[in-house]
């Protein structure tokens, strides 16, 4: 589901008493900004950059070009057709992975210091000068309408675009960003490069490095790679309004299993109770070890394998989201144990020993998510969007620590809304009725 | 104790300078330690490797090192069945173990700050692991049905086993991890423990600490939870049985109506990676990736993929870290309608065609590069790095020779390839198996 694709952005969160990130702002001769972590024990560089915007920016009728540009950067630029691309990548021993979601394209890029220049070369080919050539278009395009088409015979992304729609409705979030079949075999070639045009500007550029690099390095590097790039792209979308109006949507599919996906409001990630909101959500449905929805729905009744809630921040809207899959049989009283489940933390919030459990768990598993340099360079551009500083990393876990019961109980009265519950319902659910 | 530092002095001619900060110890006891620094980031994985695995077993007990490796989860005095992992999961940790036919190596990865909860949880159970008879007997069933579903569920792992058994004829290399059903159903409770007792000790151990931790600060942590622990006066050289000349191939046909993709496999004995003689195991593993590392441009790959398009996949594989003689192996899966006989001579003729023309130089510096590369971007992961180490110490070889192998691997000639080669590709020393669908098989 592309709408999650992002959240990686906002679960990164801290750093204890050991190693810390030092992070350096850097600001190219030519203007562009960025952060580096300088690590010169391996001479390579990871570069990750994000193009605000992303799917979003879909032109009205042309849903999926965004997508369908991005697959393609790679398969050729300049005179290299997409095989002479990839050989003279693989020669080079560099590694580059364009992705998109719905609120950017990103560029992913691994390569040696030793070859340092030519990569860059090879890579700024590529971010200025891809030739969209017919046979990589048909190719790919084959591709993306082989995933469409298996998605529309998978419970999850059929219950991901019915959440999508009912959630964000005309706003370009309220559709998948891959497109339809009729959308994506319309696409001409001028789509596609009109696609390219509004996506990949400067005006919308966040970048980070980390690796074998100095900041004087990175700045030169930085106007040579991006400098040349149009200054403007696409106007960006605007809000997306969230209809959190209570209701429960059914969409009959054969099979043994019913996927079930829910939503209520959010909370934006500068509301000053975002860290007891993520604790709260943490205790209620989080990833780890243990949580409410997992002892209730799983280990007390059997009726799941996994239940799981998340907070999730795009740039245009935020909610809390989270989705189960059970027996047919087992749907409803699954829907109940979520919505007795959200009304018991709503009024009486979470214990000592929850709170101190989570924390414990949140603290030890933040600094594991910095894996290497491709990692680092990947948090270190979510962090910018977010707006943290640059020390963020730093003083994190103090953050979390600071959290108090009382915060989390108050927290949870106010976001937790078990009235205005929606329940989208994926399946031969026995027992489940749709209200619309 | 001693200490011995490398690092950062280690220079290469031809490429940057690796900066692994890797110190060695040893405690009183005879436990090896191995610490690796990264302080990129407040992350440590800690390892405990034993220096015993399958190929290590009494006969007649196949499984047990592996079935042994499951039991180690069944707690001790202090920790009840299932909670270390639980333990570990509660601080935002994971924790995971493996056996292989050389060794058993247990690990978690954490925050630095915890190392100390995780060292506490590994030497309790070196030796003090509470065993019932209950506990053995599900676990048995656990290692049954995964028997069942890696192997006896899948073709392909059923054809490896034979060919394992076929390839060594005497040596224990041809007996499968996981172990013979027939013999696996036997396996007790006191199986288990005179496996246990019988090399679970700290002079058999290496203790692999990678990520942002302090050298010294290890080694104390190590002397306070490793260092009370006696060493075993019973833990022997590892010296097994060896092979005869091999005088034949050997053919093998597995046909199984599971089989949607049919292919053909051969195997040939090759010498292993030995402390401070390295030199031919570099040649032969540049021969795999010239004649089968990359999917788009290797040897095989171009000529049965591309230029010809018999096959869907066609690959050559070697690893060398081993205590005794590896395999280095071909693989070619055909299109479909090509016949697994003419796929076996497509790839035959590459080969001999590779043998009279030699290496190409194109081709020898981009897989140099590559090889070089993987070095690199290897060492960013710290988990696969502080692997490396640990697999390799495990199989007798040293730091020396971890850190020697990128230098090698640049080092070597087209001409000592074409030797490795010649010296390999050798059809007395291989296996050959089809795996095949029933009905082509008739």
């Amino acid at each position: 589901m592309t709408l999650f694709r992002s959240i990686f952005v906002l679960i990164l969160l801290a750093l204890p008493v050991h190693a810390e990130i030092a992070i350096q702002e850097v600001t190219s001769p030519g203007g562009i900004k960025a952060w580096l972590v300088e690590e010169h024990g391996i001479p390579f560089t990871a570069l990750e950059i994000r193009f605000l915007g992303g799917t979003s920016l879909d032109a009205p009728g042309k849903r999926g070009a965004v997508n369908l540009m991005t697959a393609l950067i790679e398969e050729g630029a300049g005179d290299l057709d997409s095989q002479g691309f990839a050989t003279a990548r693989d020669a080079l021993a560099a590694e580059f992975h364009f992705s998109s979601d719905q609120d950017g394209v990103g560029v992913s890029a691994k390569f040696l210091t030793s070859n340092r220049d030519q990569a860059v070369d090879l890579l700024h080919l590529a971010l200025t000068k891809p030739r969209f050539d017919a046979d990589a278009v048909e190719r790919v395009r084959g591709q993306v309408l082989s995933g469409l088409a298996s998605d529309a015979k998978d419970p999850d992304s059929i219950g991901g675009n019915l959440l999508r729609k009912r959630a964000y409705g005309d706003h370009p979030y309220g559709t998948v960003g891959d497109g339809t079949m009729d959308s994506v075999k319309a696409l001409s070639r001028d789509d596609i490069v009109a696609a390219f045009k509004g996506s990949v500007a400067r005006d919308r550029i966040y970048v980070s490095a980390a690796g074998d690099i100095t900041a004087a390095q990175l700045g030169a590097m930085l106007d040579k790679l991006l400098g040349d790039l149009p200054a403007k792209g696409a106007a960006q979308p605007g809000q997306a309004v969230l209809n959190t109006k209570a209701g429960v949507l059914r969409q009959d599919f054969p099979g043994p299993q019913t996927a079930i996906s829910f939503y209520q409001a959010g909370i934006r990630f500068d509301d000053p109770d975002y860290f007891a909101a993520t604790i709260l959500n943490e205790i209620l449905g989080g990833g780890g070890f243990s949580s409410r929805l997992m002892d209730e729905v799983r280990e007390k009744r059997g009726l799941t394998y996994g239940i799981g809630t998340t907070l999730a921040d795009f740039d245009h809207a935020e909610m809390l989201t989270g989705s189960v899959a059970t027996a047919n049989d087992n749907a409803a009283e699954a829907i109940k144990v979520i919505r007795d489940v959200w009304a018991d933390v709503a009024k009486n919030g979470v214990t000592q020993k929850e709170l101190d459990d989570t924390k414990t768990f949140m603290t030890g598993a933040y600094p594991l998510r910095f894996d290497g340099n491709g990692r680092i360079a990947s948090i270190l551009v979510g962090m910018q969007i977010l707006g943290l500083p640059a020390d963020y990393p730093a003083t994190r876990n103090q953050r979390v620590e600071a959290v108090t019961l009382a915060d989390v109980k108050r927290v949870a009265a106010k976001l937790l809304t078990p009235d205005q519950l929606v329940f989208v319902v994926v399946g031969a659910a026995k027992g489940v009725k749709a209200t619309e | 104790m001693r200490r011995l530092g490398f690092g950062l002095a280690l220079t290469l001619a031809a490429w940057p300078v690796w900066a692994d900060t890797v110190s060695t110890f040893k405690l009183d006891n005879g436990m090896d330690v191995v610490v690796i620094e990264d302080h990129r980031a407040p992350v440590v994985v800690h390892m405990v490797w034993y220096k015993i695995g399958a190929a290590d077993e009494t006969p007649g007990h196949s499984g047990i090192a592996h079935f042994l490796e499951h039991l180690m989860f069944q707690g001790t005095k202090d920790v009840a069945p299932g909670d270390l992992s639980k333990i570990v999961a509660a601080q935002g940790g994971s924790d995971n173990a493996f056996t292989t036919l050389d060794y058993t190596a247990y690990f978690q990865r954490v925050a630095a700050d915890r190392l100390g909860l995780v060292m506490k949880l590994e030497s309790d159970r070196m030796h003090n692991l509470n065993l019932t008879e209950d506990d053995v007997t599900t676990e048995r069933k656990v290692i049954l049905d995964e028997r069942t579903e890696r192997t006896d569920s899948n073709p392909g792992a059923l054809l490896s086993e034979q060919m394992a058994a076929a390839q060594y004829m005497n040596h224990p290399y041809g007996i499968p991890v996981i172990g013979w059903r027939h013999e696996m159903e036997a396996l007790s409770r006191q199986d288990a423990l005179d496996f246990y007792h019988a090399n679970y000790a700290p002079n058999n151990a290496i203790l692999v600490v990678a990520g942002d931790v302090k050298p010294d600060d290890v080694l104390a942590l190590a002397k306070q939870y490793y260092g009370p622990i006696p060493p075993s006066d019973a833990i022997k050289p590892r010296i097994r049985p060896t092979e005869p000349p091999q005088l034949a191939e050997r053919r093998l046909v597995l046909a199984d109506a599971r089989v949607a993709q049919p292919y053909v496999v051969r195997s040939y004995l090759a010498t292993e990676r030995n402390p401070g003689d390295q030199r031919q195991a570099a040649a032969i593993s540049l021969l795999a990736e010239l004649l089968g590392g990359s999917g788009t441009t290797s040897v095989l790959a171009k000529a049965l993929q591309f230029d010809t398009q018999r096959a869907v996949y066609a690959s050559a594989s070697y690893d060398g870290v081993s205590v005794d003689a590896d395999t280095f192996s071909l693989v070619v899966v055909p299109v479909p309608g090509e016949s697994l006989a003419d796929a076996e001579k497509a790839m035959d003729e590459v080969v001999a065609k590779f043998m009279k023309d030699g290496v190409n130089a194109a081709d020898f510096a981009r897989i140099k590069t590559q090889v070089m590369a993987a070095q690199i971007y290897a060492r960013d992961n710290t988990q696969g790095l502080a692997r490396e180490y640990g697999a390799a110490l495990a199989v007798g070889l040293s730091v020396k020779d971890v850190q020697d192998w990128p230098d090698l691997l640049q080092s070597i000639t087209a001409d000592e390839v074409m030797a490795a080669a010649k010296l390999v590709l050798n059809r007395h020393n291989a296996v050959t198996g089809y795996l095949t669908t029933e009905e082509a098989a008739q």
